[in-house]
């Protein structure tokens, strides 16, 4: 690690006033990204301003009947808060089956959105990456690329963002509530994460004086007819090949409303409103939903290694879907993907 | 400019007060040190193990505030006022901790290696009350790799602590 100053932010606005006074400031919440990456010196901050001392850590009903998540609520407590676990199963699902309980304990709301998009490159500081080092060049287009996107991906960058929590709040539709030096905004999840396009140095669209405060979801959580499926190289304790959270709305064996996000696959969740237009208004069959995952994959595109990840994604899709249509949520203890 | 100026500026040390197996310490350290480096290089507790230091196999666990968490990813500055338990605080003078007992009786090591971030972990995993099958257990326990594999025996072990401690309370 590189030497740094630790400061404490004592309170939202004093967090962004000191990170717009230091151009090369980070904020740390949970560690357990941003440590790991100086530890391999890929990040440099030279002051650390510590968050985890606000009051961002409570999960409450809003008046419209969502549910306001602090950015510091760790993601352990959130999958077992009982409003989550309730009405938005699919997040409670989707945390679990991401990282390890002790991790989860330390992990944020707010940083698990910013954990960096990423690959064994990136990580690699003696290796060109256009992420690490604009410019440079992407080791892994041909290179090792096993794990890497398959939707979405540009010539300069296929990586993929790791994290499980948010292709659950994809598929519900959250917003992140964020402030910075000129106020709050809020930003749908849909647009916080960004391709990579010409400048994979970027992951989102939050500007980096700006802190997160808290995700907001909507009121619809699917809490009957939905999934998290995750598939990867060993049973738990490792990052997605490809994960599916699905969200139904049924009338009988009718779909009224679909929501499905992939994760593991691009360099942001991965949701396409053509194929939830094609699910909505169909009845729920093998038929409807192959499909559906036949429309989902129609973009993809593999490289050396990871074009397994293409048919993958789209029986992980069929399985979702049937797993949410019969009510039969993946379990993210027994492994039986039934 | 200012920029080269904090390269150039020694980094200051900080101080830092934490409550460790029960005794209140004082600690002065560089911003940058890992509660496991403070654990073992400035406290000589050298139970708790470093393996990948990275989140990656789990032997660093300890218990903050009764939770488990990787020590070797938590910076001690931002642990001020904590409450830390190591494998060195789980026994009292007499008797060992019923998750060490059940990890003799069940033969749940071999190097050993992995053994108090597991028995931490384990700990952490009883006082959430979540885990109640042997898949749940396994599940809950996946951030505590054992090299020498004896995940059958940890499970065992495990649950004869769990049985042993709901008769105590
Ligand atoms: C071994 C290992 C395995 C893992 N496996 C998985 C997995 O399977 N699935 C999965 O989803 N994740 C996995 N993770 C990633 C883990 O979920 C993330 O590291 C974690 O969610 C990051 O949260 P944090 O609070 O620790 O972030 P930090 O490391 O503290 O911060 C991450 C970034 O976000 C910024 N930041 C943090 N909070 C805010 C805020 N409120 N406002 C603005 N900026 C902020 C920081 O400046 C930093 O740049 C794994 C991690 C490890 C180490
Ligand atoms: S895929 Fe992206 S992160 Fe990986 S080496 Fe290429 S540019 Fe870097
Ligand atoms: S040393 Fe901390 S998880 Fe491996
Ligand atoms: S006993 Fe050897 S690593 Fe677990």
């Amino acid at each position: 690690m590189n030497s740094f100053q630790y400061s404490r932010a004592s309170d939202v606005a004093d967090a962004v006033r000191q990170m717009g006074a230091d151009p090369t400031a980070k904020f740390i919440a949970g560690g357990t990204n941003l440590l790991d990456l100086m530890k391999e010196d890929v990040e440099r901050p030279t002051l650390l301003i510590d968050i985890t001392r606000l009051p961002l850590r409570s999960v409450e009903a809003t008046p419209g009947g969502g549910v306001r998540i602090g950015a510091l609520v760790p993601n352990s407590d959130l999958s077992y808060h009982p409003l989550i676990e309730q009405r938005y199963p699919v997040v409670s699902s989707a945390i679990r089956a991401g990282a390890s309980q002790q991790l989860r304990n330390m992990a944020t709301t707010g940083g698990n959105l910013l954990q960096r998009t990423r690959c064994a490159y990136f990580y690699d500081a003696v290796t060109p990456c256009n992420k690490r080092v604009p410019g440079s060049g992407c080791s892994a287009i041909n290179g090792i690329n096993r794990g890497h996107a398959i939707l979405g991906m540009s010539d300069s960058c296929i990586a993929t963002h790791p994290s499980d929590m948010c292709v659950a709040l994809a598929a519900l539709d959250a917003t992140v509530h964020v402030a910075g030096p000129n106020g709050e905004r809020a930003i749908d999840l849909a647009d916080f994460h960004r391709l990579p396009g010409d400048t994979p140095e970027r992951d989102t669209n939050l500007d980096r004086d700006e802190i997160i405060t808290a995700i907001e979801l909507p009121a619809r959580g699917f809490a009957k007819n939905y999934t998290y499926l995750k598939i990867r190289d060993r049973l738990s304790y490792a990052f997605a090949l490809v994960s599916v959270a699905v969200g139904l709305e049924m009338d009988g064996d009718t779909i009224r409303q679909a929501r499905l996000a992939l994760g593991g696959v691009a360099h942001k969740p991965w949701r396409d409103s053509e194929v939830e237009a094609a699910l909505n208004g169909q009845v729920a069959s093998p038929e409807t939903f192959e499909r559906a995952a036949d429309l989902l994959l129609r973009p993809a595109k593999g490289f050396a290694h990871n074009t397994f990840k293409i048919d993958l994604a789209r029986r992980a899709a069929v399985r979702a879907l049937t797993q949410a249509a019969n009510g039969t949520p993946q379990s993210q203890s027994s492994k039986k993907i039934v | 400019m200012s920029q080269k100026n904090k390269y150039a500026q020694a980094p200051n040390k900080l101080s830092v007060a934490l409550i460790v197996n029960g005794t209140a310490q004082q600690l002065i350290v560089a911003p940058w040190t890992t509660l496991l480096d403070a654990l073992r290089d400035h406290l000589g507790l050298t139970g708790t193990k470093k393996g990948c230091d990275h989140g990656q196999c789990g032997a660093c666990t300890v218990l903050v505030d009764g939770r488990r968490v990787n020590s070797c990813l938590s910076l001690v500055v931002m642990r001020s006022g904590a409450e830390v338990t190591t494998i060195e605080g789980l026994a009292t003078r007499d008797n060992l901790h019923p998750l060490q007992q059940a990890f003799i009786d069940h033969d749940a090591f071999q190097c050993g290696y992995c053994t108090p971030g597991q028995i931490c972990s384990a700990a952490g995993l009883i006082a959430e009350g979540k885990a109640k099958s042997d898949d749940e257990i396994r599940e809950l326990m996946s951030g505590n790799l054992c090299r020498c594999a004896a995940y059958p025996n940890i499970v065992a072990a495990i649950k004869q602590a769990m049985t042993v401690m709901a008769g105590k309370s």
